[in-house]
């Protein structure tokens, strides 16, 4: 294969789009699942989100007055083409694209585009409710990424390189415990689940970012969350689970691996209430601040 | 250009992810109380795929409870002109029907029928969740068959 339809493949169809599409979906029924059963209820069937999207795509789009049609239609394209080439550079089992030099970097960038077009949208849709969701979504990402970042920093200082492949295979120490606590603070907030359910808060305003949107833009942005959460668990799962050469074992792993992170911000979901934005800023330039400053220190120390 | 298993596939998607919006245009709360069971433990419509959603633009189905008022009647039809095409509207208990006990009172205006196309008709004062939950269950093939917009009452 030469380079090119390795780039392809890796895009379209593992991990890319077509295994994180069906993945991300299997994620998103098992959050849901999870709740429910959390709840005492019984949840819906596992092909729930798949059917979700089916149905979004076969309605009428309404554009609303004022926005603009290419913009308002091209946000979650473009939110979905990064999000699909960041899980296409996440080096999973079976993954057939070669891991190069800079490429934390590049997955950092492609990794922060869904929430930039997020805020876009809420800004664009001219909805007051949208607006008021896209501003708490911006103040948010300054604040989890502090965590997130600075994490990915030091993992990057631990191994001496930018490349995703090297710091797969450097040595685990106990600096790299530091650093998974100061990664896993901000997940939530990234998913947007609970605590941190801060820009999206269902029924308090309205539907958040998303309110004037509908039909095939909103699919194509629920399709983008499934993704978002099989790259956060791929990501996860290549850094601080163990590494075997058997690739059936380890896909088998990271499965479990996301099952567990699924089920752990569930939890912690359903178990909390929403946090004004303030609350959650402070959480992550205060809490997230010293876990982050503690993960840079050990990995320098060790 | 259409082509067949996308018709099916979406046929069968309308029918298994029917999102509901709720809207009280006037309603003395009864009929809104049997509503929240729905989503409770003991009935659990999200067995059937139905979300409460805050938005009517992601919505596919219009609940109504209460009749039509004076101050209501321009926001209900906004709401409704909001819902994405196919949509389907489920009239929940006595009063949207025909205005019930407030029948007659300056402010009311009585059904809903003639401002907003009603597909099902959920009897009862309030009706219980089981029916409501028939109702939404017969809305969602309505949509899936592409029936919506004739007037029907529930049979459970």
């Amino acid at each position: 294969m030469s380079d090119w339809w390795r780039i392809l493949f890796a895009v379209l169809i593992w991990p890319g789009l077509l295994g994180g599409a069906l993945l991300g979906w299997l994620l998103l029924w098992s959050t849901r699942k999870i709740m429910a059963r959390l709840q005492g209820r019984k949840g819906p069937p596992f092909y729930q989100p798949f059917f979700d999207f089916a149905k979004l795509m076969g309605k009428k789009t309404i554009l609303p007055r004022g926005t603009n049609r290419i913009i308002f239609n091209a946000l979650p394209l473009v939110s979905l083409i990064s999000v699909t080439f960041a899980l296409a550079l996440i080096p999973v089992p079976g993954n057939p694209m070669k891991s190069f030099n800079g490429n934390l970097i590049l997955l950092i960038y492609l990794l922060e585009m869904p929430a930039l077009c997020d805020i876009l949208a809420g800004f664009i849709t001219r909805s007051l409710y949208a607006q008021i969701g896209a501003a708490r979504e911006a103040v948010l990402s300054i604040g989890y990424n502090l965590p997130f970042l600075t994490a990915l920093i030091a993992l990057a200082v631990h191994a001496k390189s930018t490349n995703l492949q090297v710091i797969m295979a450097a040595a685990p120490g106990p600096a790299i415990i530091f650093v998974a606590i100061a990664l896993l603070l901000s997940i939530p907030a990234r998913l947007r689940s609970n605590p941190f359910s801060i820009p999206n808060a269902e029924s308090e305003i309205v539907a958040g970012i998303y309110t004037e949107y509908n039909s095939k833009p909103l699919a194509v942005f629920e399709l983008v969350h499934g993704l978002e959460l099989t790259a956060m668990v791929g990501l996860l799962g290549i850094l601080f689970l163990p590494f075997t050469h058997n690739p059936m074992v380890s896909v088998a792993i990271y499965l479990l691996g996301a099952v567990v992170l699924v089920g752990l911000t569930t939890g912690l979901a359903a178990a909390t209430a929403r946090l004004k934005v303030q609350k959650a800023f402070s959480f992550f330039w205060s809490w997230g601040a010293i876990a982050a400053l503690l993960a840079v220190v050990a990995v320098v120390i060790w | 250009m259409r082509i067949e298993w996308i018709d099916k596939l979406t046929k069968i998607a309308r029918q298994k992810s029917p999102w509901v919006y709720h809207i009280n245009s006037g309603s003395c709360n009864g009929c809104d109380i049997e509503i929240g069971p729905c989503f409770c433990p003991r009935y659990d419509v999200e067995q059937m795929g139905v979300i409460l959603e805050g938005s009517p633009k992601h919505a596919d189905i219009l609940l109504i409870t209460g009749p039509m008022t004076l101050r209501t009647c321009e926001a209900v039809w906004d709401i409704y002109a909001q819902m994405p095409e196919p949509k389907a509207v489920i009239a929940i208990g006595s009063c949207p029907a025909t205005g019930n006990v407030f029948a007659g009172s300056p402010t009311v205006l009585g059904s809903v029928e003639p401002r907003i196309p009603v597909d099902i008709y959920v009897p009862g004062c309030p009706p219980r969740p089981q029916t409501i939950m028939e109702a939404i269950r017969q809305a969602a093939q309505l949509l899936a068959e592409g029936k919506t917009g004739k007037k029907q009452g529930v049979s459970s």
